[in-house]
């Protein structure tokens, strides 16, 4: 069987379980359809919360990134796992002794505001869209390079899927098919680990192989590629370029993006107990480890693979690198795709590939008769072309493709159902008719959320910008607004209304205004970006990536000066503030 | 005060003390190990691995798995001890 056949088969089967699981789980009422009646257990809910989490950055992006960023990789992998302890004990627990629908629906009871409950739709409507924006252009790559389809009709496709299991099932129908969809990703993200991870140093363990030697070598995994990346003019893989503090402050802002995201969060309101909302993010955090902790051994690898593909001799010599001519297989496939590209600078039939940016390396470069680095490749493919570089069966290139798709659909739909959940339950059913029945309710919320996958969709056609940027740019604002409005208002009684509503504003205008001043998001036609995206330039040289944490401690600082200012918050809701501490409010004495 | 909101307040100051030492275990293995002391950490290794650069990309993140559970296990027992547990 053909790879293209062989694809559509593993993928076709994929959907036919997810679309089944779907039907076996409708949603009856709003219960189900905002958070899947409060009856999942926590070890399935730590799945699901893992595939809503792993994202098309994750499962495509993350170890390509850190395969070429090295050491500077470590953001992503800390500050995407080190959220869920800042959820599991700052906010789970709490919001689900809360016991509601939505997080915004949190914000406007704990201060007391219709007001304040409109600012976190809208906090919360702008990350879930800049969010899905990056995981339709996951499945557009998906599809066009496995299913060889136009990537228009490959998002049609995706869009198909998610909308019958997300405006069926709602949240319930979301929960299980994730369950099944992060089995499926984190087999596809293992199998060829284990294969590559063998290859490469005899340990079948890809965790473990991250610190192997490399057969036939008697040096370690890393020790090999600092030494060959230097040769190459490259900074030592197992340190970095970034500042301290901007690493500090990239990791930090990912972490408490992590805590604010709304999509998340919600997550945790759909377990029976408070206690399980406690565990239940020790085994998300669990599930997602297993692909965290393999991430930085398949970047690691795929470095290496890469650079023995396209210099199998010694660096320097006339015969060290591959020649044109003799290239692989995956090299045309992800040539049509533009996400590799060859530019035969010095016209010597063969790819050099280095770094041309290293004024040191540069003499040396030109004593070999280099003239400059001459191959291209996206970051972004590195997951899915490392079976192909390392030469597996069709199979595991298959499962990959199915992977990845899984990954991109059920962290859409996650963010689609936030967004549904945003209109129908916080909009229209909180404060344009709140005397609307529930059967009503529920037939907005469907609307609402097939609404959202048609505006998903366009993002997809036209994304305005790369995955992880626009990623990045939804933690930021979510580290800047939601989530130090949801801590004060758990840990802090005296901050009232205006504090929570001024600093959420504050943190959020200036997160979003110094993204737009150094890379330009929406204001492009105004000319933005208006400042040069240099360290030099930076704000205590921090990046737009890291900036999230200043937004956070602007919001935080506003947000208790204002309260001051201010008589504190009615006895109603200090009660309320003291009941969601405790798991049970039972009056008996000891 | 009645001796419920007496309770309640014992509660809250024992979760506050309990939630300070991990996020004090979260900050040193992460920000502190991988980030801040980096260079000093990578004088060991660990399988293989420069520690500091272990810490960064792999270690934190089995530290943050081990921290919930022992977070979720700890709370329990203190939601027994001062009788707000559930069921």
């Amino acid at each position: 069987m053909s790879l293209k056949a062989l694809t559509y088969l593993v993928v076709g089967m994929s959907f036919a379980l997810y679309i089944g699981i779907a039907l076996w789980s409708r949603a009856k009422n709003t219960g189900d359809f905002y958070i899947a009646g409060k009856g999942v257990s926590p070890i399935a809910n730590g799945m699901a919360t893992a595939a809503d989490w792993m994202s098309a950055a994750s499962f495509i992006s993350m170890a390509g990134l850190i395969a070429f960023l090295g050491y500077d990789g470590s953001v992503y992998l800390m500050g995407w796992t080190g959220g869920y302890v800042l959820l599991a004990l700052l906010l789970a627990p709490y919001l689900r002794k809360f016991g509601k629908f939505t997080v915004p629906e949190f914000i406007g009871e704990r201060y007391y505001s219709k007001a304040a409950r409109v600012v976190a739709v809208i906090c919360l409507i702008f990350i879930s869209f800049t969010y899905v924006a990056g995981q339709m252009r996951g499945v557009g790559i998906v599809f066009s390079r496995f299913l060889e389809v136009n990537v228009t009709v490959g998002l049609i496709v995706g869009m198909a899927v998610v909308f019958t299991y997300a405006v069926l099932g709602g949240m319930k129908g979301i929960t299980y098919t994730q369950v099944a969809q992060y089995c499926v990703l984190i087999f596809a993200y293992t199998v060829p680990a284990v294969f590559i991870a063998i290859q490469l140093t005899g340990n079948p363990v890809p965790q473990l192989a991250f610190g192997s030697e490399v057969l036939g070598t008697g040096s370690t995994l890393l020790d090999k590629l600092d030494d060959i990346v230097t040769s190459l003019g490259f900074t030592q893989y197992t340190t970095g370029t970034k500042s301290k503090i901007d690493v500090f402050c990239i990791t930090m802002a990912l972490m408490v993006g992590t805590a604010g995201l709304p999509h998340v969060i919600v997550r945790f309101f759909t377990v029976p107990k408070v206690k399980d909302a406690r565990i239940s993010a020790g085994y998300a955090l669990l599930f997602i480890a297993i692909l965290y902790t393999a991430a930085p051994a398949v970047g690691a690898m795929a470095r290496l693979n890469l650079i023995h593909t396209v210099q199998p001799g010694d660096v320097g010599a006339a015969d060290g690198n591959l020649e044109y001519a003799n290239r692989p297989g995956w090299f045309d496939t992800w040539q049509q795709t533009g996400l590799v590209t060859f530019d035969d600078k010095n016209g010597d039939g063969r790819i050099q590939y280095y770094n041309d940016r290293n004024a040191n390396f540069a003499l040396q470069a030109e004593r070999f008769g280099w003239q400059g680095n001459e191959l291209e490749v996206d970051r972004d493919i590195m997951v899915l072309a490392n079976p192909e570089i390392a030469g597996l069966p069709d199979w595991v290139i298959a499962l990959v493709a199915a992977g990845g798709i899984a990954a991109a659909l059920s962290t859409a739909a996650g963010l689609l159902l936030v967004i549904s959940a945003a209109v129908s339950h916080d909009l229209v059913k909180g404060i344009i008719r709140p005397s609307m029945s529930d059967k009503h309710e529920l037939l907005v919320g469907r609307i609402a959320a097939a609404f959202a996958i048609l505006v998903a969709g366009y993002l997809g056609f036209d994304p305005p910008g790369w995955v992880a940027q626009v990623v990045a740019f939804a933690f930021g604002l979510a580290a800047a607004s939601l989530f130090p409005a949801i801590l004060l208002g758990i840990f802090f009684k005296r901050i009232n209304k205006q504090g929570a509503i001024a600093g959420m504003l504050a943190g959020l205008v200036f997160t979003y205004g110094y993204i737009e001043f150094f890379k330009g998001l929406f204001l492009k036609w105004a000319g933005a970006p208006w400042g040069e995206n240099l360290a030099s330039n930076w704000l205590f040289g921090i990046s737009p990536e890291g900036i999230g944490v200043v937004g956070m401690g602007i919001n935080f600082a506003v947000a208790t000066g204002v309260s001051l200012f201010f008589p504190p918050p009615p006895a109603a809701v200090q009660k309320m503030v003291e009941d969601i501490r405790v798991p049970t409010s039972r009056e008996a004495a000891a | 005060m009645t001796s419920s909101s007496l309770r309640r307040d014992g509660y809250w100051r024992a979760n506050l003390r309990l939630v300070g030492l991990c996020l004090l275990v979260w900050f040193v293995c992460s920000f502190g190990f991988g980030v801040l002391f980096v260079e000093q950490m990578n004088h060991w290794r660990v399988g293989g691995v420069k520690l500091g650069f272990w810490f960064a990309q792999q270690g934190s993140i089995v530290i943050f798995v081990l921290l919930i559970f022992f977070y979720a296990w700890r709370m329990n027992r203190i939601d027994r001890e001062y009788d707000v547990q559930e069921d």
